[in-house]
């Protein structure tokens, strides 16, 4: 569904992406991870056909990104970061504007039923202008969806919405990935963690690791950690543990609470949760580190990567180069 | 073609919630107004035919010369500041029908205003016997909706090369009194020097429709510059996915 092979996008002298090669499937959630700066908007712009690249070539949806932009553009949905929409237009004069645009046949009933999926319907006849950023997220979300494309592109759609929205948006991305490809922007870990079937880490334009969830967390940040809680003081138990394979540090935090370090590529939770119970200790809990996948960002965004110069502050840059182009 | 009527119903629709597009007409109306009113009263007292085309036209070039780029600046550049043409670009929509579309908005907003003051001519025809001679108001008309599709044509343009507005209307005003005076210090030379700046001046080539005269030099002369600034807005705006 995306395909692409050495994109590169200088803006003048800056290199904002260089040489990405990477691709999502059919009915795949792609989450695209990186620290401000690094690409992913200028990738994302690249990938709806808002921009062609400096080099390097693209499929998406089975168009060529270089020569097919209209084709490419009639079956991308964007949700761009900002959220641009006409303020002194309702919801609904929006939503049939861009369903004009997108000549979608029966456009009324789409428009109505996309406004029951993302329920804004009650807010139809509300002007976007006075709409809080919650549901102007959503009413972009509706606009990217309207002509049911077969990829959807979005650059941080959680961006400001309340926890309740950010669960139903959550559950929207999952029923859309199932049938289409999903490309999402976030740099909040634990939403790319919970979404995506496969994550792309960029950093200075380039791509520094790309798997999915469980494995980055698993491989990098030498292996994972477990959290391990059991009743009592939990004496003897480090020593035990230590005798497993596939095991690092064992650290006993407090009394009965460790913090077990995991090699690369190994799930040891089972063998740990025998070892338990064989010794004759009652587990109370036993959980890998929810924020593994953020120590692997951390560590890989944060460590020294060859980049271009001024390549990390391109993106930021570039944005402001569109905005005043005077 | 659907998306040029899909962005004209927008835009157009726009001009009728825009506080910048009721004030512009004010302005229009309220000042060609006075100008018939007074001009009519004259020619009651003093003797004379109404003339509609000099009295309320002649002023609306004046008017539309100064007027036009307000109208124009936010077409495309409040798009680019306000991110909305992200959206609109990755939209199956050609630049060219962009284009299209919002110009004739445009003009559709001056053909509002335009309607509205054939009042005037309506006022002229029922004080005079056998009434005024529609055949040459109608071809004034006709060159009044070219000027100002010229007009706005460039304002068009100049909107693709700024994301501030001011800017964008500053150049265009540049553009149109250039056009307007182009031709001041060649107005005396009977050369070919003189000739070539005398067709240039944007006004001159309005002055014949005024008459009820239809020159294929003065249609040729506003066409060409519809077409060349639309083109170029086009050609700005593809550029821009470029940069």
């Amino acid at each position: 569904m995306i395909e692409v092979k050495g994109l590169t996008k200088r803006y003048g002298e800056r290199t904002a992406i260089d040489q990405l090669t990477f691709h999502a499937n059919k009915g795949e959630v792609v989450g695209f991870l990186g620290p401000n700066g690094a690409g992913k908007t200028t990738t994302m712009r690249i990938l709806t056909g808002y921009m062609p690249p400096s080099e390097g070539e693209g499929k998406v949806a089975g168009f060529d990104l270089l020569t097919q932009g209209l084709e490419v553009r009639k079956r991308v949905g964007y949700l761009p970061e900002s959220v641009p929409l006409y303020p002194e237009m309702t919801v609904m004069q929006y939503l049939d504007f861009m369903a004009e645009l997108r000549q979608i046949p029966n456009r009324q009933d789409r428009v109505d039923e996309v406004m029951e999926m993302i329920r804004i319907a009650d807010r139809a006849d509300s002007y976007i202008g006075n709409l809080s950023k919650g549901l102007r997220q959503r009413v972009g979300l509706a606009q990217a969806l309207l002509h049911k494309p077969e990829v959807l592109i979005m650059d941080e759609p959680m961006d400001g919405l309340d926890p309740q929205q950010q669960i139903e948006v959550k559950r929207l991305i999952r029923e859309i990935g199932k049938e289409h490809t999903v490309m999402l922007s976030t740099h909040i870990l634990a939403h790319a963690q919970e979404l995506a079937d496969r994550v792309i880490i960029i950093k200075g334009g380039k791509i520094v690791a790309e798997d999915t969830p469980e494995r980055l967390s698993a491989q990098r940040a030498g292996g994972g950690r477990i959290y391990l809680e059991v009743a009592g003081d939990g004496a003897g138990l480090a020593e035990q543990l230590g005798r497993l394979p596939g095991l690092g540090q064992v650290r006993a935090v407090s009394d009965g609470n460790f913090e077990i370090d995991t090699l690369p590529g190994a799930d040891v939770r089972g063998a740990i949760a025998q070892t338990v119970v064989n010794g004759g200790w009652q587990l109370l809990e036993l959980r890998r580190d929810a924020a593994t996948l953020e120590q692997v960002f951390i560590e890989l965004t944060a460590g020294e990567v060859e980049a271009p110069a001024g390549a990390a502050a391109a993106e930021p840059v570039a944005e402001e180069e569109g905005d005043a182009h005077a | 073609m659907r998306n040029i009527w899909t962005v004209f119903k927008r835009e157009f629709g726009y001009y009728f919630v825009s506080p910048v597009a009721y004030l512009v007409m004010f302005m229009f109306l309220v000042t060609l107004g006075l100008i018939f009113s007074y001009q009519l009263g004259a020619a009651a007292q003093f003797g004379g035919a109404p003339d509609v085309a000099g009295w309320v036209l002649g002023p609306f070039v004046t008017l539309a010369l100064f007027l036009t780029e307000l109208l124009t600046m936010r077409l495309i550049s409040e798009e680019h500041r306000t991110g909305t043409m992200e959206l609109i670009m990755t939209a199956p929509v050609r630049e060219w029908e962009l284009v299209a579309g919002k110009w004739l908005a445009a003009l559709g907003y001056y053909g509002v205003i335009l309607l509205v003051t054939l009042i005037y001519a309506l006022i002229a025809n029922s004080v005079t016997q056998p009434g005024i001679d529609i055949a040459t108001l109608a071809v004034s008309y006709l060159g009044i909706v070219l000027f100002v599709g010229a007009l706005l044509a460039i304002g068009l343009f100049t909107s693709t090369l700024f994301s501030n507005q001011i800017a964008a209307a500053f150049a265009a005003l540049a553009i149109y009194l250039g056009l307007w005076l182009i031709s001041l210090p060649f107005q005396d030379r009977a050369d070919t020097v003189g000739d070539v700046f005398n067709y240039l001046n944007i006004s001159s080539h309005y002055d014949n429709f005024s008459t009820g005269v239809i020159a294929l030099s003065d249609v040729t002369y506003f066409v060409t510059l519809i077409l060349f600034f639309l083109f170029a807005a086009s050609q700005m705006i593809e550029s821009r996915r470029w940069r």
